[in-house]
């Protein structure tokens, strides 16, 4: 991904609405070509991020930077910067050819040209046949189509789409990521993508900018992202995790030794780690192994079983450690014996599996 | 969830009782009272009389009449106009005020129908007199030598008018206006309208319902209004309304008066149609 050029770079953004700060320092290279997802929490400032993108917002300060050009203070129709809305925002006034377009009559572009890549959009997005129909006539996935193609019309450096999906089924969402997802790689156009659906934005992009409070927290790959998250928030927000609080013991080229309830666990270690400061330790769910028999495993503790949730193919048992900690563990269910509440148990896992992670449950703007 | 109570329709039907008799007593019965008034003959004094007779309609296809139509219309048409450009600003940026802001423009809006009409209309002629207050600031300024009547004329009558016509246009695209969705301005300006061909391509006609509605409102009553004119205008303006007026208080010819009132009402009955043709809805002109 490196060797490719930046396309679009924000540099400390900043914004504030009234006394309310709604970005605090934003700094992002986004590259050609790349899908990149704007992930995290409603109010997280990921509709503001896109809409100063797109020139609807202006930031309190910092720039935004096209190609290398400032394009900070750039009107909205003079980008090369095009949006997909959350509501579509269709005109209901027009039928679908002339919403698609529209971008064209905008631009004066001749008749023939217009009618010629009207036709070429909608076969794209398969509304082939649906020209002279009202939006008010299109089901809700046919009038995310429209939106598509109409911003695709002017075949934008950069497409942002806020949340495009959301209102659609599920059946009708995995369908159109599918979608989505072909169309930006045949096309070759830079996509920056908003959702609040983690699994989304998982199986979509090519990097994920998780925000919160108006900050990125982490930015990257979707794999990265989930084995690697470098702060509780990251960790938690994505999948199922156990977050095991102890101290860091004994830090030693590239280990730790983390103290837990007893249990000493050889760590990974991470630059930032002070000996003797406390730690959390990121654990997957799916990625806790339990055993009746004391499993030969550097990183093991022991605990009882609190109780156990049969969900079908999986299962979800809780355990908790002497100090009070609960871990949840999520298993297969083939083959299992029941696990009995009561009963004394081990939990181990791989090193590799468990990632410490900055503590930024506290953290408020 | 509210459940759907039993016989709701035919109790919604009981609680409207009172509202349908009073508009069929006091609408529809003097609806009919005037038109069959138009039919009959002058009596003596203040009285109709047998036979019955087109007659009264007959007399209304003259020069003279005729000519006070299209006075009427051509001023009704300029003031609706004229309502629209003054209007549909002033209730665009009341839309898109603050709250606080809205409100006081509101007032500004409100607030003069509060005193009585006639009351306002003399101070319009205070205005607009020779020694009135415009003249003086022309004059100030050095624009006029000497005061321009601007009294008694059709401008006066048109000024009048839109005066009194002006919160019919701005409500109703107020209330449109305020239900924009922004986000289609928004959607126009990112596929590369510039603002005003935003404001041309999306906002006009998504808020063409209240100017319809406006238009109307604001038309309908002009060609009717007789006072206004009687105050404001020159001898030589005769709206339809002071047609009226005339026959019925001066010449004391009830059916004619009724006859010319029948016609006024068939030209209402028109105008909503093509309103209604043109894709307007009732709806839109309450606000």
């Amino acid at each position: 991904m490196a060797e490719r050029p930046v396309l679009l770079s924000l540099r400390g953004l900043h914004k504030s609405f009234d006394t309310q700060e709604a970005l605090n320092g934003l700094d992002l290279d986004v590259y050609q070509g790349e899908f990149l997802t704007l992930l995290g929490p409603s109010g997280c400032g990921k509709t503001t991020t896109l809409r100063i993108i797109a020139g609807l917002e202006q930031p309190t300060s910092g720039r935004v930077l096209l190609d290398g050009q400032d394009i900070t203070a750039l009107a909205p129709e003079k980008r090369a910067v095009n949006t997909v809305f959350q509501n579509y925002a269709l005109f209901p006034h027009m039928n679908v050819a002339r919403n698609v377009a529209y971008g064209l009559r905008m631009r004066g572009a001749p008749k023939s040209e217009i009618s010629a890549r009207v036709d070429e959009m909608l076969e794209l997005v398969q509304l082939t046949g649906y020209e002279k129909r009202m939006p008010g006539q299109l089901s809700g996935g046919q009038r995310q189509r429209v939106a598509i193609a109409r911003s695709l019309i002017l075949s934008p450096r950069l497409l942002l789409l806020d949340e495009p999906l959301g209102a659609l089924d599920l059946q009708l969402r995995r369908q159109m990521q599918q979608e989505l997802k072909r169309m930006q790689q045949k096309l070759g156009i830079t996509f920056i993508y908003i959702t609040h659906d983690q699994e989304e934005a998982m199986s979509m992009s090519d990097r994920i900018a998780l925000m919160r409070l108006g900050r990125f927290v982490q930015i990257d790959a979707p794999r990265d992202l989930y084995e690697r998250p470098q702060t509780a928030f990251a960790a938690s927000f994505i999948g199922e995790t156990n977050l095991i609080s102890g101290r860091a013991e004994a830090v030693k080229e590239g280990e730790v030794l983390l103290q837990v309830a007893g249990f000493s666990l050889p760590c990974v270690s991470r630059d930032w780690i002070v000996p003797g400061e406390a730690l959390l330790l990121c654990v997957r769910a799916e990625r806790l192994h339990l055993s009746h028999e004391p499993v030969p495993a550097p990183c093991r503790v022991a605990g009882e079983i609190v109780e156990s949730h049969y969900a079908g193919g999986e299962r979800t048992t809780v355990v908790r450690l002497p100090d009070g900690q609960v871990l949840r563990a999520r298993h297969t269910t083939e083959g299992e014996s029941e696990p009995l509440p009561g009963s004394r148990v081990y939990c181990w896992w791989h090193p590799d599996s468990g990632v410490l992670v900055r503590d930024d449950r506290e953290e408020t703007p | 969830m509210r459940r759907p109570r039993e016989g709701s329709g035919r109790r919604r039907e009981l609680m409207a009782l009172p509202m349908s008799l009073y508009a069929a007593l006091f609408v529809g019965v003097s609806l009919l009272y005037v038109i069959g008034l138009s039919l009959f003959t002058r009596g003596d004094g203040f009285a109709a009389q047998p036979p019955l007779t087109m007659g009264n309609y007959g007399r209304i296809a003259s020069p003279l009449y005729l000519r006070s139509l299209l006075q009427s219309l051509r001023l009704a048409f300029w003031t609706a106009l004229l309502c629209l450009g003054i209007g549909y600003p002033f209730a665009y940026f009341m839309a898109k005020s603050r709250p606080r802001a809205r409100t006081w423009m509101m007032m500004l809006l409100i607030v003069p129908f509060w005193t009585n009409a006639l009351i306002r209309i003399y101070g319009w002629k205070i205005l607009l007199s020779a020694s009135g207050p415009v003249n003086a600031a022309l004059q100030f300024l050095g624009l006029v030598q000497r005061p321009l009547k601007l009294l008694y004329t059709d401008g006066a009558v048109l000024v009048g008018m839109v005066y009194a016509m002006i919160p019919f246009m701005v409500l109703p695209v107020y209330s449109n206006v305020e239900r924009m969705d922004w986000s289609m301005v928004e959607a126009s300006r990112d596929l590369g309208a510039s603002p005003l061909s935003a404001f041309l391509t999306v906002t006009v006609p998504m808020t063409l319902p209240g100017i319809l509605a406006g238009l109307v409102l604001t038309f309908i009553p002009s060609i009717g209004l007789f006072f206004l004119s009687d105050l404001l205008g020159g001898s030589n303006t005769m709206l339809w309304g002071n047609m009226v007026h005339n026959e019925l208080l001066k010449s004391r010819d009830l059916p004619f008066a009724a006859a010319l009132s029948v016609v006024l009402l068939a030209l209402t009955g028109l105008v909503i149609l093509l309103y209604r043709r043109a894709g307007g809805k009732t709806e839109n002109m309450v606000f």
